[in-house]
């Protein structure tokens, strides 16, 4: 029977205070948010290996935490599944070792039948009898997955599990974690700080900055509306630029920023501001064209000529951090990259439509 | 070469090493993940041999177990004769000479284990007993091993702890580094040259394989 996590507590870290207040209903619920959000601390606070200073946490109706009526479940008592970003398999045991390692109350015989059967969902069977140091990284993660799942816990925890891996081994990961949930139907808390899995995985996201909920919502209202500047480049806006209202033109529905940096303007929707208000110009780096040469008859109305300060290869794409005064990221794929012939130093054509710009007052 | 020495030498050691494999472990693992805000007190007092003159040690010990405290009395009404002076009384004061040897490496070795798979046992339902026999000591085994072969190759080579404790008692006392300073006093210097070298060779052997085994340098000095 699938169980509801509520979680309502506060623990007060060197620098902030994580304070929350969680409901996880059975499915994945995506806890989002920058390095040192906080995101690391809820998931080890309900599964037991932090104590919240205050607050109650509970599985369905098991109290696990209640710090009114000193209630403090061991992790181990916990019926809690988690996985941590670095997987923490045992290095000295196998992959089946290390699967049947929370099963040591199962008897011999169905143990090895479980392992099996986790081992073929999540396609590891034939790692099975190897250490963590032989198998590939994704394998790992997935031993790392079927070592929770295997028990049979009440609710699972994923501290990043997925962030080492390439995107096509992500994808597929994440299918075999969602059809094994199709049967289960227990609240997966599933922490990250990828875009691409919070669109792959969730209905649901919950957006934590400095150890509060900020936003709660499906992943196109959390992902797309950001109400004001950390939330644009929490939720993978690259580009965030300061600038001021340099034209109004209310009857196009648009107006015309300039850029700090003193050499660029752009054409973005409207906002409520006057000229000489400060506006911040948040653009997605995948919005942005790169053209080698000065394009002509586009729709697009920016057109901005720049130079290239640095290229980064990431996996699938390449970003190029281009100057305009103000310093931009776009990303292209590694053979757009070739074909234009980009390289440091060399000149090249930003080109961004003016609804792929947003101008956000600053609050 | 005196054997009879050699044996009981070799005698002492084995058994200072049983019985630190049983009780340094347990110590270790406490040092290593106890709580307590005095713990650094134990820490100072395990170290203590390490400093401590072994003259000074074995004048406590014989103390200790003398027939005027209560250990050694206890030991009379228990066995009929006194403790001071015997192979036992050898056993306990070697047991604390040596105990920072053995813990010491031990406890370092339990403290590198990545607190990350601790956590995860505890997570997938294991109790600390559990956590300890299937995740701590297993990748920890090259650390107690170490322990154990430095607290052996300590044991065969005192000599200040076991001439105040035991004397010089050929078959009950008399190790092979007494032997050896004997031998020297009566001028009987092919002897002491055999035993020497014997020892020295076994020693640097032991270390061999301790290196062979760990690959890591081990400090005398407090661990942290």
């Amino acid at each position: 029977m699938a169980l509801t996590l509520t979680a309502r507590f506060r623990k007060r870290l060197a620098d902030f205070t994580v304070d929350v207040d969680v409901s996880a209903a059975p499915g994945v619920t995506i806890v989002f948010g920058e390095s040192g959000a906080g995101k690391s601390t809820l998931l080890r606070c309900v599964a037991g290996v932090s104590r919240p200073d205050d607050g109650r946490i509970a599985i369905g109706d098991h109290v696990v935490f209640d710090a009114a009526s000193r209630i403090d479940v061991a992790p181990a008592r916990r019926r809690v599944g988690f996985v941590f970003q670095q997987l923490a398999l045992f290095p000295h045991m196998s992959a089946a070792d290390n699967i049947a390692y929370g099963l040591a109350r199962v008897p011999k015989a169905d143990q090895r039948a479980r392992v099996d059967a986790v081992a073929r969902t999540f396609r590891i069977a034939h790692v099975l009898d190897r250490r963590p140091a032989d198998i590939s990284g994704g394998e790992r993660q997935r031993v790392g997955l079927a070592r929770s799942l295997v028990g049979d816990p009440e609710i699972l925890l994923l501290d990043e599990p997925l962030s080492a891996l390439d995107h096509t081994t992500q994808s597929r990961i994440i299918g075999d974690l969602l059809r094994w949930n199709e049967a289960r139907g227990i609240p997966v808390l599933y922490v990250t700080h990828s875009q691409r899995e919070v669109f792959a995985l969730g209905r649901r996201v919950l957006l934590l900055e400095a150890g509060r909920i900020v936003a709660d919502g499906t992943p196109q209202e959390v992902m797309n509306a950001p109400a004001h500047e950390r939330h644009a480049e929490l939720v993978g806006y690259e580009n965030v630029l300061d600038g001021v209202i340099a034209t109004l033109r209310p009857e196009a529905g648009v107006m015309a920023v300039s850029l700090a940096g003193g050499a660029a303007q752009l054409e973005t929707p409207l906002v409520d501001g006057r000229v000489g208000d400060a506006v911040l110009v948040a653009i997605r780096a995948g919005d942005i064209l790169l053209a080698a040469h000065r394009p002509s008859g586009l729709s697009a109305r920016n057109v901005v000529s720049a130079t290239i300060k640095s290229l980064r290869r990431t996996g699938a794409f390449v970003a190029v951090f281009a100057s305009c005064g103000a310093v931009l990221e776009a990303h292209v794929t590694q053979s757009a990259c070739q074909e234009l012939g980009l390289r440091e130093g060399g000149e090249v054509w930003l080109v961004i439509k003016t609804h792929s710009c947003r101008a956000i007052v600053p609050v | 070469m005196d054997w009879a020495a050699m044996a009981l030498s070799l005698r002492l050691a084995l058994m200072v090493s049983v019985v630190l494999l049983l009780i340094g472990i347990p110590i270790a693992y406490w040092l290593t993940f106890s709580a307590w805000r005095g713990k650094f007190l134990v820490e100072a007092a395990v170290a203590l041999p390490l400093v401590l003159p072994p003259t000074v040690l074995g004048f406590y010990v014989l103390v200790a177990l003398g027939s005027r405290s209560p250990i050694g009395r206890t030991w009379e009404a228990w066995t009929g004769h006194g403790l001071a002076f015997t192979f036992e009384a050898l056993v306990i004061a070697s047991i604390l000479y040596s105990l920072p040897f053995a813990v010491q490496p031990m406890a370092s070795a339990f403290a590198q284990v990545d607190r990350g798979l601790l956590e995860a046992s505890a997570l997938l339902g294991a109790g600390p007993l559990r956590t300890f026999w299937r995740v701590i000591l297993p990748l920890a085994r090259d650390g107690v091993l170490t322990g154990l072969i430095l607290a052996f190759a300590h044991t065969l080579g005192e000599f200040g702890v076991v001439l105040m404790v035991g004397g010089n008692l050929p078959g009950i006392t008399r190790t092979v580094s007494i032997a050896i300073y004997d031998d020297v006093q009566s001028l009987n210097l092919t002897a002491a040259h055999l035993t020497a070298l014997a020892l020295l060779l076994f020693s640097f052997v032991t270390l061999s394989v301790v290196y062979a085994i760990s690959r890591k340098p081990w400090a005398v000095a407090p661990w942290r």
